[in-house]
């Protein structure tokens, strides 16, 4: 790629100017998404692969459920539908790891590994903005949409329905879980820096996200706390199901909101605190 | 390109000998990957970790259905989904063999012309391989194993004819998988749209081995047809074997059905790799 007109003349003004322009980031994202859609747009066959994919695992998924309601008629407290509405959620949030945190962490990983994020450090952008917005999968967001539909059929389903209070809150809940997520991927991810292996990393993450099928209050004392402050997967799926399911309290949603804020803030600090010991690959 | 006859290596001197290579064929790979293993205990480690999510998944949704019908459902009780899924998680990773995706990188890498030209069937070198690294995974399994006994209490009473056949019974279930695995990944020989076909095979494993739920707890048909497949000797059988404490015939039948089934894997891997095999040609490597 022509990326080697290193900016060496512009540098001081540019770094001015993005300090001034708190879009740039979202203007990064989108030139980003838009190359990265052109690109998978070339492999349409990708498309009906990943609605099979994603089809299969929507049934398997049913199947579980039905197994489950076959021996009992709720599960914890929560009824089929609002359970659907729990998997709605997390499918939903497992197709934007997938679209958009998963692939920019293994291209981090990978360029760690290989010397290449020496190029990326060379560029007059914030550096965890860079690495946070390169890849995107755009098949992969068929997920969004089935989890979008689940959703609608388990919301159709409860008796209450849901307001445009709730839809709000849901909306909120789920931005503050996304960002939870891409905050402890980038943790995990910025150990590259020391550890250098680190492939299984995405089999671990898939292997504990399916914890979130459930609710998380199932879950025993500390796996619930681990499954809340470890790794937040109560705070991506559980908490936006409990708002459509009117359990969440104001407690809850305000807690997600603080954790949100220090996860993000220490994430930022670990990310600078790893690049200042990374010396390069020679690249 | 011409293909080394998947024969025995070649060495003269009678079954003994010959015996003794097959042997230390095995220990050398088994040395080697081991060797390679051991590098990456980080990386081995969040693979277990990820692996081990699973059961303890099935383990807390099947306790809370269990405790919320009045202590058991299926005939387990929480204690005996407990020790049913600690159980799971060690054959699991006896089962692991090796996947059919890595077929496609083996051509397209050119890393089999290189498996070729050894006088062995390649499927020596895997089998061998990752019995190796069975040694590693027991290794790291064991303080996991004790961690979950610790918190979720097993119901384990066993006899020592269950032991015993429990330690052979793992070995069939490597062994049998390995064989339906490889099998699959030969489908790479004939298309490069694998996924939707792997796809369909794990699931039909994850819903009629044992995996998912033990097999009691789904419905009859799902059971009868479970009968007619492969999959429940690599999950539900070992797993059963241990702690179900079934009656002597049930546990030497089962090892039966372990050889039968292994014995039809093979009949087929050879005549599919014959025939997968003539359809390569490489491209480097």
């Amino acid at each position: 790629m022509a990326d080697d007109r290193t900016p060496l003349a512009p540098r001081p003004a540019t770094f001015a100017s993005r300090r001034r322009d708190p879009l740039r980031p979202l203007r990064l994202f989108a030139l980003f998404f838009r190359v990265g859609a052109l690109n998978e747009l070339q492999y349409r066959a990708n498309f009906a692969v990943q609605l099979f994919q994603s089809a299969l695992a929507l049934a398997t998924g049913l199947v579980v459920l039905a197994l489950v309601f076959r021996q009992t008629t709720n599960l914890g407290g929560w009824s089929q539908p609002e359970l659907l509405a729990v998997m709605g959620v997390h499918i939903l949030m497992g197709g934007l790891i997938r679209t958009a945190i998963q692939p920019n962490m293994e291209r981090l990983m990978t360029d760690v590994r290989q010397g290449t994020l020496d190029f990326l450090l060379t560029k007059p952008e914030d550096a965890q903005v860079m690495v946070s917005v390169r890849e995107f999968r755009i098949w992969q967001a068929v997920d969004i949409l089935i989890g979008a539909i689940v959703l609608a059929i388990a919301v159709g389903q409860l008796r209450t329905g849901i307001g445009l209070g709730p839809a709000l809150i849901f909306a909120v809940a789920l931005l503050l879980g996304a960002v939870m997520i891409y905050c402890f991927w980038l943790l995990l991810t910025t150990a590259a820096f020391w550890i250098v292996r680190m492939d299984e990393i995405h089999e671990l993450f898939e292997g504990i996200y399916q914890s979130g099928r459930w609710p998380v209050t199932i879950y025993p004392g500390w796996l619930r706390i681990s499954l809340t402050f470890l790794v937040p997967i109560a705070f991506a799926v559980t908490v936006p199901a409990e708002a459509l399911t009117s359990r969440l309290t104001v407690d809850t949603l305000a807690l997600a909101a603080g954790f949100a804020v220090v996860l993000f803030v220490a994430t930022r600090w670990f990310w600078r605190f790893g690049l200042r010991n990374y010396n390069g690959a020679s690249a | 390109m011409t293909v080394a006859s998947p024969a025995a290596p070649a060495q003269p001197g009678g079954f003994l000998a010959s015996a003794r290579g097959w042997i230390g064929l095995y220990l050398t790979q088994m040395r080697i990957s081991i060797a390679s293993q051991i590098q990456y205990r980080v990386s081995n480690y969040f693979y277990m970790i990820g692996m081990i999510a699973e059961p303890v998944i099935y383990l807390v949704v099947w306790s809370t259905v269990a405790r919320q019908q009045g202590g058991s459902v299926g005939g387990y009780s929480p204690g005996e989904f407990a020790a049913y899924y600690i159980v799971w998680t060690l054959v699991r990773n006896f089962n692991i063999a090796l996947t059919p995706w890595a077929w496609e990188e083996r051509v397209r890498g050119g890393a089999l012309s290189g498996m070729l030209l050894k006088p062995v069937h390649p499927i020596h070198l895997d089998l061998a391989g990752l019995a190796g690294w069975k040694a590693v995974v027991i290794v790291l399994w064991l303080p996991i194993a004790a961690f979950l006994s610790l918190i979720f209490q097993p119901t384990l009473d066993l006899r020592p004819i269950d032991v015993v056949v429990f330690l052979v019974a793992i070995w069939g279930a490597y062994v049998l998988r390995s064989m339906f695995l490889w099998l699959l990944g030969l489908v790479t020989f004939w298309t490069t749209r694998v996924g939707p076909v792997f796809d369909i095979f794990f699931v039909a494993e994850l819903l009629l081995s044992g995996r998912l739920v033990p097999l009691t707890l789904m419905p009859d048909w799902t059971q009868r047809l479970s009968g007619a497949l492969p999959f429940q000797w690599t999950f539900s059988f070992p797993i059963e074997a241990l702690i179900g404490r079934l009656p002597p015939e049930q546990l030497l039948g089962g090892l039966a059905m372990q050889v039968l089934w292994i014995a039809i894997g093979a009949v087929l891997v050879s005549l599919a790799w014959g025939k997968a095999v003539r359809r390569f040609s490489a491209v480097g490597g």
